[in-house]
C-alpha cells in the first residue's frame, strides 16, 4: 500500500474556498454562543464581509495559473472569473436574504418544526424574527461552488456538487409562509437532486473504469488523466461515452435543461424568493463553470462529437422554457421558465468549442445573474396580507399603483426579452456569434425563434402592468429598505452598463477564457 | 470643364455661422418647451431670433466679400461614420449660401415682424412663432451644408415646418387635408433626391459637394442622367413644379404670412437653389438641361393659365409663385451664365411676392378674412398704404420698367432666346407668352380687388387700413420691389461668378432676335396684357360663376391636373392599399395569429406534463436520461457523425 503523502497546498489560491467554508463553520459557533437577538446582525455581517474577502482574495489571485491539492483543484481564468461571479451574485443575494423591512422578521421561517398551516404556524408567520443558521447555510452553498467551478477531478467535483446542493435543499424549505408547498418543494428537489447525483456518480464510475482499461496508464478521475486518456483513443470508448453522458445528465440537472428541468417550476415557486433568486443566478453560474471545465479540458480529445447531442437538448431547453412559459399564470414559474430558457441559450455558447464561445458563456452568466437577481428582488416586493402576491393576475395595473418599481421590473423584463441597450441583448449577441462562427447555425436559428416566443409572456407582463388598469385586488408595492434596494438597484445598473457597455467585462472575459490543466 | 472645386477653410467670423441655424433652432426649442409660460413675450423672442441672425448673415457677407476665395468651409463634426459612409455634419458660406441667407433672414424678419400683428388674435401665436423659427432654421441648414446629405437634413427640416404651418389651424378640415397634401406630393419628390444622394454615394463615395462636382466628369452620361433627374424631381416637389405642383395652391389654407415666407419668398425656391447648386451635375449633360428647360417652360405656361381663372386672391398668388419658379428652372436649365440670372429673379421674386402677399394678408386683415376677388372693389381709397405696395409688386411681377421684375425676368428671356437651334424659338417664345399672361391675370387680380366698383358682401361696412406694424414691412418690402431688381441684376451676377461653376460664359450664340428686339416684344405683350385685363375688368365682374368656355373651364379646374393625379396615382394607390391590407389581416395577421395559437396550444397541452408529482418527474428524467446515453452511444458507434 502505498504512502499516503500531504499534497502541497497554495493557501493563497485556495484563500477564497476557505475563507467562506471557515465562515461557515464560524457562524454555526455564532448560533451557539451569540444570544439570539444579536445573532441577525453578526450572521449578516460576518456573511458579507466573507464573501468580500473571499473576493478580494480572487482578485489578488487574478494571475494565478496554477493545479493545487495534489490535482484536486485548478486556479485559471475561468475559475477565477467564475469565482468572482459567484461572489458578487451570491453578495447581492445575501442582501436579499438579509432584508427584514420587507417582510416583518424576514423572509424565512421562525419555527421549521411546527406543522405547516396550524395555529402555531400562523402564529410565526406574524412577524417573529425568522431562523439564523441560513447564513452558515448559504455560506456553505457559497463554498461549495467556489470548489464547484474550481474542481480538477471528478471526484472533488462530485463533492462540491453535494456541498452547495444539501444547504439548497434545507433553505428551500425555510419559507416564512405557504410552508407547504415550501417544503413540498424541498422535498422534490432533494430527491431528484439525489437522483441525479446517482446519475453523476456512475458516470464518474465509468470514467474511471475507462481510465483503467486505457493500458500503459495508471487509473484516475482526475482531468489530467481522463484528457490523456481520451487522446490516446483505445479501440473501444464505450465506457467513456457512457460516462460522459451520465456526468453530463448529472450537470445538466443542476443547469436545469430539458428533460432534466422538471424540478425547476415547483421548486422556484416553493422556495423563499431570496433563495430562489441565488439559485438562478449562483447555480447556473457553477453548474455551467463545471460543464465548462468537464468538457473543455477532460473530454476535449474526444472531438466534441457529442456537440449534436448536447445541440438536441439545447434546442429542446429552450423551446420547453420559451413555449411553456407562455401559459404560465404565476410569476415565479414564469421566471422559471425564464431561466429554463436561459439554460439553454447558455448550452448554446458551451457548444462553441473556441474561446469566444467560452468568454460569451461567461459573459452571458454574469449578466444573466445580475438581472434575475433583480427580476426577484421586485417580485418580493409585490405583496399582500399573506405574503408575495406572485400570480400574475394580480399584477394587473401596477404600473399605475407603482410607476417606479414597475419601471424597473419592465427594464428587467425587457432585457430577458433581448431588447438592445441592455444585457440581455449583449449577452445572447456574446454566445450566438461564437456559435454562429463554429458552425452551429442551427443552435443560433433555434435560439433566435424561441427569443420571440419569449419575448410574448415578457411582453404580456408589461402590457399588464401598464396598461390594465388597477383592480380591488391590485397590492401595493412595498417600499424596500436599504438591503433590497441596494441589490436591486445594482442588479438593474448593471443590466444597463453591461447593455451599454460590454466591452471591459467582455475583455476580462477574453483574458480569463483560458483552462490549465 | 475640368476645374476643380475647392473650398477654403472657415476663419475668424465665418467659423461662427453655425450660430445662423443654431440662433433660430433654439428659439423655436425655448417657445416650444416653455409652452404657455412664453406666449406673454414668445413671438418677440422669434422676432428677435431672426434679427439676430439677420445681423449675423449680414456681417459674415461682408466678411466674405474680403476673401480671395470667396468661400468658407466649417466641419463642425463626424455627422455619420459607418463603414465607407462619411457625412460630415459641416457648413460652407459661399456667395450662393450667402444671398440666400439673406434672402431668408432678411425678408423673414419682416415677415415675423408683420406676422406679430397678423396673428395677434390667434391663440396659437407663440406655436406659430415656433415653427416660424424652426422653419428658418432648417431652410437656413438646408443652403449651408456642405454636402446632399445636410442639405436633405434641412430639406426634411423644411418640409416638416411647412406641414405644421400649412395646417396650423388643423381645426379646418380643408387645413389638415391641404397639409397632407403637401406632405405627400413633397414626400414624392424627397424619395427622388433621397434615390439621388445614394446613387451618388454608390457612384462617387461620397456626398460633399466638392467630392461630388469634381468627381461628375468621371460618370457615365447615363448616370449623370438619372443622378440629374432624380434631383430634378426633387426640386419639382419642393419648388411646385411640374408634374408635382398640385400641393403649392392648396397650402395657401396657411395663415398670409406662412403662405408669404414659405410657399412663395423661400422654401419654395429650395429647388432651385438645389439645382444651381448642383450646377456641375446639370452642366454635365445637355439632356438633363433640356429637362429642366421644358419643365420650367410648361409650368410657367400653366402657372398663369390656371392664376388667370382663379378667384381666390391668395390662389391667383400662388399660381403666379409657381409660374414665376418656372422662370427660375427655365433659367437654371439654360446653364451658364443664366444660373445666375434665376437667382436674380428668385430674389426680385422673394421681395415683390412676399410684399403681395402680405398685402393680401392686409386685406383680408381689412375684409374679414374673405379672400374672393369678386366680392372686392374699389379698396385703393379705403386702404391707401396696402393699395400702393400692392402697386408697386404688381408692377413689378409683370415685368414693368424700371420696376424689379423688368431688370430679372427679362434676362432670362433674352437667354431662352440664346438657344441654338428651333428650341430658341420654342423657350423663348413660351417666356415671352409668359411675360403677356402675367401681365393679364395680375393686372385682373389688382383692379378687381382695388378698383372698380364695390362688389362686397353685406356685412362689410368700413374696412380699415392694417395697423403700423403690418404696414412697416408692407413699406420696406416695396422699395424692395421697385429697386432690388436694378442693383441686384449688376450686382449679383459678378458676385455669384465665384461660386463653384456659376457665373461662367453663356454667350455662346447670339440670340435669334436681337436683344432690343426681345426687350421691346417683352414690354409690348406685357403693356397688351395688362391693358386687355384692365380694359375687360374695369368695371368689375359678376359675382357669381359664369358658365365659360372649354380652356376656362379646363383652367379652374387646374387643367385636369387634379383628376390625372387622382386617376393614375391616388386610385391605384388607394387600391394598392386595400389589397395590401387585405393581405395583411388575412395572410400575414392569420400566419402570426395561427402560429401564436399554435405555441399557445401547445404550451397548454405541455403544460399537462408537468403534473406536480416527484414520480412523474423522476420519470421523465429516466426517459431523458436514457435517451442522451443512447444519443451518446450512437455518436461513438458512428451512426451520427
Amino acid at each position: 500500500m502505498t504512502e499516503l503523502k500531504l499534497p502541497s497546498l497554495d493557501y493563497a489560491a485556495l484563500a477564497p474556498i476557505m475563507i467562506m467554508l471557515g465562515t461557515a463553520l464560524l457562524g454555526v459557533l455564532v448560533e451557539a454562543f451569540v444570544p439570539r437577538r444579536s445573532r441577525h446582525v453578526v450572521q449578516l455581517t460576518l456573511a458579507l464581509l466573507a464573501v468580500l474577502a473571499a473576493l478580494t482574495m480572487v482578485v489578488l489571485n487574478a494571475d494565478d495559473r496554477l493545479v493545487t491539492a495534489g490535482q484536486a483543484i485548478a486556479v485559471d481564468g475561468p475559475t477565477l472569473f467564475l469565482q468572482g461571479a459567484i461572489l458578487v451574485l451570491a453578495a447581492m443575494a445575501l442582501l436579499l436574504i438579509g432584508d427584514r423591512t420587507v417582510e416583518r422578521g424576514g423572509a424565512f421561517v421562525a419555527q421549521a418544526a411546527v406543522t405547516a398551516e396550524s395555529a402555531d404556524d400562523r402564529k410565526q408567520a406574524e412577524g417573529r424574527n425568522g431562523l439564523t443558521e441560513v447564513y452558515p447555510l448559504i455560506t456553505f452553498a457559497i463554498g461549495g461552488m467556489l470548489i464547484f467551478v474550481a474542481a480538477n477531478d471528478l471526484l472533488t467535483m462530485f463533492i462540491a456538487l453535494e456541498v452547495f446542493s444539501l444547504p439548497l435543499y434545507l433553505l428551500c424549505a425555510l419559507a416564512r409562509r405557504r410552508r407547504l408547498l415550501s417544503q413540498e418543494a424541498a422535498m422534490k428537489y432533494f430527491l431528484l437532486g439525489a437522483y441525479a447525483s446517482a446519475f453523476f456518480l456512475f458516470g464518474v464510475a465509468l470514467i474511471y473504469g475507462f481510465t483503467a482499461g486505457v493500458p500503459g496508464r495508471s487509473a484516475g478521475v482526475d482531468f489530467a488523466t481522463v484528457n490523456a486518456a481520451v487522446s490516446e483513443s483505445p479501440a473501444s470508448q464505450v465506457l467513456l461515452f457512457a460516462g460522459m453522458a451520465l456526468l453530463a445528465i448529472g450537470l445538466l440537472f443542476k443547469a436545469a435543461a430539458a428533460p432534466f428541468h422538471v424540478w425547476t417550476p415547483d421548486v422556484y415557486q416553493g422556495a423563499p424568493t431570496p433563495i430562489t433568486g441565488f439559485m438562478a443566478a449562483c447555480t447556473k453560474v457553477a453548474a455551467f463553470g463545471a460543464l465548462l471545465r468537464v468538457f473543455h479540458v477532460a473530454f476535449e480529445g474526444g472531438g466534441w462529437d457529442f456537440t449534436p447531442v448536447l445541440g438536441a437538448v439545447a434546442v429542446l431547453t429552450m423551446l420547453v422554457g420559451a413555449v411553456l412559459a407562455v401559459t404560465q399564470t404565476d410569476i415565479k414559474r414564469l421566471l422559471a421558465y425564464s431561466s429554463i430558457a436561459n439554460a439553454g441559450y447558455l448550452l448554446v455558447g458551451v457548444l462553441a468549442p473556441s474561446r469566444d464561445g467560452l468568454s460569451g458563456t461567461m459573459f452571458y452568466l454574469v449578466a444573466y445573474g445580475f438581472s434575475v437577481l433583480a427580476a426577484f428582488a421586485v417580485v418580493t416586493l409585490v405583496r399582500d396580507a399573506d405574503g408575495e402576491a406572485t400570480h400574475l393576475s394580480r399584477w394587473a395595473g401596477l404600473g399605475r399603483r407603482s410607476p417606479f418599481y414597475a419601471g424597473l421590473f419592465t427594464f428587467i423584463l425587457l432585457a430577458f426579452a433581448g431588447i438592445p441597450l441592455t444585457s440581455g441583448f449583449t449577452s445572447k449577441f456574446a454566445v450566438f456569434g461564437p456559435a454562429l462562427d463554429g458552425g452551429q447555425a442551427w443552435l443560433v436559428i433555434a435560439g433566435v425563434l424561441t427569443s420571440m416566443v419569449l419575448a410574448f409572456p415578457y411582453l404580456r407582463v408589461v402590457v399588464m402592468m401598464w396598461l390594465s388598469e388597477p383592480g380591488e385586488s391590485t397590492p401595493t408595492v412595498t417600499v424596500p429598505g436599504g438591503l433590497t434596494s441596494a441589490a436591486l438597484m445594482v442588479g438593474v445598473l448593471a443590466t444597463l452598463v453591461l447593455g451599454v457597455a460590454p466591452g471591459p467585462l467582455l475583455d476580462l472575459a477574453t483574458g480569463a477564457a483560458e483552462f490549465v490543466r | 470643364m475640368e476645374e476643380t472645386v475647392q473650398y477654403a477653410e472657415a476663419t475668424g467670423l465665418l467659423g461662427s455661422v453655425w450660430l445662423l441655424v443654431a440662433i433660430p433652432l433654439v428659439s423655436a426649442a425655448i417657445l416650444l418647451l416653455l409652452g404657455r409660460r412664453a406666449d406673454r413675450w414668445g413671438h418677440w423672442l422669434g422676432v428677435a431670433a431672426i434679427g439676430a441672425a439677420f445681423v449675423l448673415g449680414l456681417a459674415s457677407f461682408f466678411q466674405l466679400r474680403g476673401l480671395e476665395n470667396k468661400s468658407a468651409e466649417l466641419s463642425l463634426w463626424d455627422f455619420i461614420a459607418v463603414g465607407d459612409l462619411r457625412v460630415d455634419f459641416g457648413l460652407l458660406f459661399d456667395p450662393l449660401a450667402a444671398v440666400f441667407v439673406l434672402l431668408i433672414t432678411g425678408v423673414g424678419f419682416l415677415i415675423h415682424l408683420y406676422a406679430v400683428e397678423y396673428m395677434a388674435h390667434d391663440a396659437g401665436r407663440r406655436r406659430f412663432f415656433a415653427y416660424f423659427n424652426l422653419f428658418v432654421a432648417a431652410m437656413l441648414l438646408l443652403v449651408l451644408g456642405n454636402n446632399y446629405v445636410m442639405l436633405y437634413f434641412g430639406w426634411e427640416g423644411v418640409g416638416l415646418a411647412s406641414y405644421l404651418l400649412i395646417s396650423f389651424w388643423y381645426g379646418r378640415p380643408s387645413a389638415a387635408t391641404a397639409g397632407k397634401k403637401a406632405f405627400l406630393m413633397n414626400r414624392v419628390g424627397d424619395t427622388g433626391l433621397a434615390i439621388g444622394i445614394f446613387i451618388m454615394f454608390a457612384t462617387l463615395g461620397t456626398t460633399q459637394y466638392d467630392e461630388v462636382f469634381n468627381g461628375v466628369g468621371a460618370l457615365t452620361g447615363t448616370t449623370v442622367l438619372v443622378l440629374g433627374l432624380l434631383l430634378l424631381l426633387g426640386a419639382a416637389g419642393k419648388s411646385g413644379q411640374f408634374p408635382l405642383q398640385a400641393w403649392l395652391p392648396d397650402a395657401m389654407e396657411g395663415p398670409t404670412p406662412v403662405s408669404a415666407l414659405i410657399h412663395a419668398a423661400t422654401m419654395v425656391t429650395a429647388g432651385v437653389y438645389l439645382i444651381a447648386r448642383s450646377n456641375p451635375i446639370f452642366s454635365a449633360n445637355s439632356t438633363l438641361q433640356l429637362v429642366v428647360v421644358s419643365v420650367g417652360a410648361l409650368t410657367l405656361l400653366m402657372g398663369c393659365i390656371i392664376g388667370a381663372a382663379k378667384d381666390d386672391i391668395k390662389r391667383v398668388l400662388a399660381w403666379s409663385t409657381v409660374s414665376q419658379i418656372g422662370y427660375m428652372f427655365l433659367g437654371v436649365g439654360l446653364g451658364g451664365g443664366a444660373y445666375a440670372l434665376a437667382i436674380v429673379h428668385l430674389l426680385a421674386h422673394g421681395f415683390f411676392k412676399a410684399n403681395m402677399f402680405l398685402g393680401a394678408g392686409s386685406v383680408m386683415h381689412g375684409m374679414k378674412d374673405q379672400v374672393d376677388i369678386r366680392r372686392f372693389g374699389g379698396l385703393s381709397t379705403y386702404m391707401k398704404v396696402t393699395w400702393l405696395t400692392f402697386m408697386m409688386g404688381w408692377l413689378a411681377i409683370i415685368g414693368m420698367f424700371p420696376f424689379s421684375g423688368f431688370f430679372s425676368k427679362e434676362p432670362i428671356i433674352v437667354a431662352a432666346f440664346e438657344r441654338d437651334d428651333w428650341t430658341a424659338w420654342l423657350f423663348g417664345g413660351a417666356a415671352l407668352l409668359g411675360a403677356g399672361l402675367t401681365a393679364f391675370y395680375m393686372t385682373r387680380l389688382f383692379v378687381l380687388t382695388f378698383h372698380g366698383p364695390k362688389r362686397w358682401t353685406e356685412d362689410i361696412e368700413h374696412p380699415h387700413e392694417s395697423p403700423k406694424l403690418m404696414t412697416i414691412p408692407l413699406i420696406l418690402l416695396a422699395v424692395g420691389s421697385v429697386g432690388a431688381g436694378f442693383l441686384l441684376s449688376t450686382s449679383v451676377p459678378d458676385w455669384l461668378t465665384s461660386t463653384a461653376g456659376l457665373g461662367g460664359e453663356h454667350a455662346e450664340h447670339e440670340p435669334v432676335l436681337s436683344h432690343l428686339v426681345i426687350t421691346t416684344l417683352s414690354l409690348l405683350v406685357t403693356v397688351l396684357g395688362a391693358g386687355l385685363a384692365w380694359f375687360l375688368f374695369r368695371a368689375g365682374t359678376a359675382t357669381a360663376s359664369q358658365p365659360a368656355g372649354v380652356l376656362v373651364t379646363a383652367a379652374r379646374r387646374n387643367l385636369y391636373t387634379d383628376a390625372v393625379n387622382e386617376a393614375v396615382f391616388e386610385k391605384p394607390g388607394i387600391f394598392l392599399t386595400r389589397a395590401l391590407v387585405f393581405l395583411d389581416n388575412r395572410g400575414i395577421d392569420g400566419l402570426v395569429n395561427g402560429l401564436a395559437a399554435g405555441v399557445g396550444g401547445g404550451s397548454g397541452r405541455l403544460r399537462r406534463l408537468q403534473t406536480g408529482f416527484v414520480r412523474s418527474y423522476a420519470t421523465s428524467i429516466l426517459a431523458g436520461a436514457l435517451l442522451v446515453m443512447a444519443a451518446f452511444l450512437a455518436v461513438q458507434a458512428g451512426w451520427l457523425a
